[in-house]
């Protein structure tokens, strides 16, 4: 395991993407395919379901070296990670090295523990957590939690892999769409180009930036064509040889959460991949993303639920056709065949274009978003083909500016990751009345100058204590910015916030001069 | 038993003695256990402190300062206790302050460590009745590997840079910690090092009180390659930088343990050296001077206080001063 906990260390020391796939290069040259694979697994953003939870690791640590709940929890709040709070912990202990493969770690060790009493458990993985360094528990305790993340994007990834097998991006960016078994096998199968499209694998989905300059910089505006930004989810909908799958933009299987959506998709024609969002969808409208969340994660859909909330798959592209890629043909070719040939009907649904000459009139079709349910539009250039990825230049989002709302500051808890030991979790309240609820956590916003300054006020001005949640005086005021709100039972104020996020502080307001949760929800929910 | 201590607005205040311990705002008499500006505020009218720590306040506070020099161990009276100083491993020059009244014997141990630092003078336990610890690095995940490890982690990170053709530059506190890496990689370098302004006048003490430190120069604009460079944290993202272009940044901190801080410092590497006691060397202190009464300040105070109390120690944290701030460390 060694070779890549030191790829993963080297990955964190640099932020050079060149760097980065110079380095997962070198691993996949170094490494046999029975590594490799693993490596690959771990890099692509893939976890095992997790075999035990920090909470357990925890409590075995805390058993095993004897220390206080308390003071656990204290080191834990100090470095935000329960993986990494253990492997500090154990750093001093007594090491017999056992060195081992990745993938013997993985199929003889890892995997096994599967459905092992919780007992059987405990004692191994004390025992492999005395063979380890730091850095190895560290890794360990996240592969066995499920929760590791390592700072690549699978383009990068796909990138440093295409240069070690000297196989196209292009073949392995779909090889590696989809669920695949981590196998030497499957891995010795990525080294052959590809060249059918038997399975149910989907394509990569291309990905719109956001616009960062005056639109005029984009050029030519009859050069463009524009679509609604729909805020569902994102997904393509395959269906080859009387089989259809439905995939999310997380390379998910959903198929089965969406039965409707699946059984459309049956009889559009055989070979073809439609990319589009799915949309909670009432009365030729789109409902909030909460809607639709309410389908989200469930193993079986009521009869009820499905009536309640409605499904479409809004279309906007057309990946392949009659079994064969069309994703290098122009947009307005694609759209001609999506038009043409496809069998509309309740559950799929083609994403309506918005016509432009100019760019004054995109910028006044962006405020109509906020009337019809959308985040704004996407500019998509005519003659783009669909690429891979986050590419930019062919493909834009132009979204609405946010709604805010002026909130004072409550509570604060310090962060994971790289907010370790800083108060960066907030919580802000409005005015009901005389006092003061909490409607909104917002966790990002701030710069890291900010966040820094902030955390020394916090540290200063706590009132109480409740846990790791510190409450803090009502004095500073900060605009929220957020997507949406919606009337919820579940939160004490009535209301929640779609993405809220901070805008900026406000020093030019006092805490008395902020809206009143009334006010909010007449402005914004009615 | 009689606490001769109590925490004023100012900071640490001995009442027998008259006399502040590292005061924060102006008072008549200070005590400064060293030369790092978070201890060694402007402005006070009479400053004692040792011999070396009275050159850097020169440096840092100007000649005129008020400063009166003891060496270590010398017995001074001061209101009706005997106050000295006694080598705290922090730092050159670095000290506990050792009071005896009539009844009790205390011990302020400033900041401190216990790791063999040849930087420095080593720590002297004191046995006393009342010990006042910091406890900057107060929780059980700090723990330090041994200088030696640390040394050739950072020599193989510059070697690699190297090979590259990139220079390394290593973010440290000027005060201390440039030095004691100084020392640390002399039998590594094989050329001198270079280091930043703010550096090079403490490197030159140290060389001038008899420690033996890796050769350096001082940084020219004179293009480099292949080099180290030690600068004080402040030049990040400073354009000072751009003439080492191309570059790798590491900073050496106790800070350092921990994966989220290494993140947000926005480093390449982050080195885990630091002058204060780590967990173990903290417990191991206070058993060591014997004392029944643990006074905690700086840092984690609360939860090595309570830690103290579950483990038969009578301890607490002297308020006003539990706030952590990412300091020298």
């Amino acid at each position: 395991m060694e070779a890549f906990t030191t790829l993963f260390n080297q990955l964190e020391q640099t932020k050079s993407t060149s760097e980065k796939v110079a380095l997962i290069r070198a691993y996949f040259e170094t490494s046999n395919p029975s590594d490799s694979v693993w490596a690959l697994f771990f890099l692509s953003g893939y976890r095992l379901k997790r075999l035990i939870t920090g909470r357990m690791l925890f409590e075995w640590c805390q058993e095993s070296l004897q220390i206080p709940e308390w003071l656990m929890v204290e080191s834990y709040s100090a470095v935000g990670d329960k993986a990494e709070t253990i492997s500090l912990l154990m750093l001093n202990t007594v090491k017999t090295p056992h060195p081992m493969s990745l993938s013997q770690w993985m199929e003889e060790r890892i995997l096994p523990l599967q459905g092992q009493e919780s007992g059987v458990m405990k004692q191994q993985i004390l025992a492999y957590w005395k063979e380890l360094d730091s850095k190895g528990i560290f890794l360990l305790n996240k592969i066995l939690s499920g929760s590791l993340r390592i700072g690549v994007s699978h383009l990068l990834t796909i990138q440093g892999l295409s240069q070690a097998l000297q196989v196209s991006k292009e073949t392995l960016s779909q090889k590696l769409m989809g669920t695949w078994t981590p196998s030497s096998a499957f891995f010795e199968s990525l080294r052959e180009e590809n060249d059918s499209h038997t399975s149910l694998n989907p394509y990569p989905f291309y990905l719109a930036s956001p616009v960062e300059e005056p639109l005029d910089a984009l050029g030519d505006p009859r050069e463009w064509v524009g679509e609604w930004k729909w805020d569902g989810i994102r997904a393509q909908g395959i269906h080859r040889k009387g089989e259809v799958a439905l995939w999310s933009r997380g390379n998910e299987l959903v198929t089965s959460q969406f039965p409707e959506i699946a059984e459309a998709l049956l009889h559009i024609p055989e070979n073809v991949v439609l990319d589009g969002e799915i949309l909670a969808f009432k009365e030729g409208r789109s409902l909030p993303f909460g809607e639709l969340q309410k389908r989200l994660g469930r193993k079986k859909i009521s009869a009820s639920l499905l009536s309640q909330v409605p499904l479409v798959l809004m279309i906007y592209d057309l990946l392949e056709w009659e079994g064969h890629d069309s994703r290098s043909l122009p947009f307005t070719e694609r759209r001609h065949l999506l038009e043409t040939h496809l069998t509309l009907s309740a559950c799929l649904q083609l994403s309506p274009l918005v016509i432009f000459n100019d760019w004054e009139t995109v910028r006044k079709k962006r405020d109509e978003a906020l009337n019809n349910g959308t985040e704004g539009l996407i500019l998509k250039k005519k003659d783009s083909s669909y690429g891979v990825g986050r590419k930019r230049g062919q493909w834009w989002k132009y979204k609405t500016d946010p709604q805010t709302v002026d909130a004072i500051l409550m509570y604060a808890q310090t962060g994971h990751g790289w907010r370790a030991n800083l108060y960066t979790d907030y919580t802000f309240g409005v005015w009901h009345q005389e006092e003061l609820v909490p409607i909104a956590k917002a966790y990002s916003g701030l710069t890291q100058e900010e966040i820094v300054i902030l955390d020394r006020w916090i540290r200063k001005h706590i009132d109480e204590t409740f846990g790791p949640v510190r409450k803090v005086k009502p004095e500073l005021v900060f605009e929220i910015a957020f997507e949406g709100i919606q009337a919820s039972k579940r939160h004490k104020s009535g209301i929640a916030f779609r993405f809220p996020r901070i805008l900026r502080q406000r020093n030019d307001k006092t805490p008395q001069e902020c809206d009143s949760l009334e006010n909010i929800k007449k402005q914004f929910l009615y | 038993m009689d606490n001769p201590f109590e925490v004023r607005a100012e900071g640490l205040y001995c009442k027998p003695g008259q006399f502040y311990i590292d005061a924060w705002a102006p008072v008549d008499t200070c005590i400064v256990t060293h030369g790092h500006s978070d201890h060694a505020r402007w402005g006070h009218r009479h400053y004692v402190c040792t011999d070396t720590t009275v050159e850097i306040l020169k440096r840092r506070l100007g000649a005129d300062c008020p400063l009166e020099a003891w060496p270590y161990e010398k017995r001074v009276k001061m209101g009706n206790c005997w106050v000295s100083l006694h080598p705290a491993g922090h730092i050159l020059g670095s000290a506990q302050v050792r009071i005896e009244t009539p009844q009790t014997v205390a011990v302020v141990s400033g900041d401190y460590k216990r790791a063999l630092d040849a930087s420095c003078e080593p720590f002297e336990v004191q046995t006393c009745d009342i010990f006042v610890t910091e406890s900057t690095f107060g929780l059980p995940i700090y723990q330090w590997e041994p200088d030696d490890v640390t040394a050739k982690k950072i020599d193989a990170w510059w070697q690699t840079n190297q090979v590259k053709g990139l220079n390394s530059v290593l973010f440290c506190y000027a005060l201390g910690k440039a030095q004691r890496l100084l020392r640390m990689l002399k039998p590594y370098a094989k050329k001198p090092l270079f280091v930043h302004g703010a550096i090079l006048p403490f490197a030159d003490l140290y060389k001038k009180k008899g420690i033996a430190l890796a050769d350096y120069l001082s940084v020219s604009d004179a293009p480099l390659s292949g080099e180290l460079i030690l600068a004080p944290p402040s030049a990040q993202g400073s354009p000072w930088m751009k003439r080492f272009l191309p570059y790798k940044t590491a900073l050496a901190s106790g800070w350092m343990q921990v994966r989220g801080v290494r993140r947000r410092k926005n480093v390449d590497q982050g080195f885990i050296l630091s002058d204060h006691a780590d967990w173990p060397a903290l417990l191991q202190t206070v058993q060591e001077t014997q004392a029944s009464l643990i006074l905690t300040t700086h840092g984690n105070a609360a939860v090595l206080a309570r830690y103290l109390q579950e483990n038969q120690h009578e301890a607490y944290s002297l308020s006003g001063a539990e706030w952590m701030e990412e300091g020298e460390a």
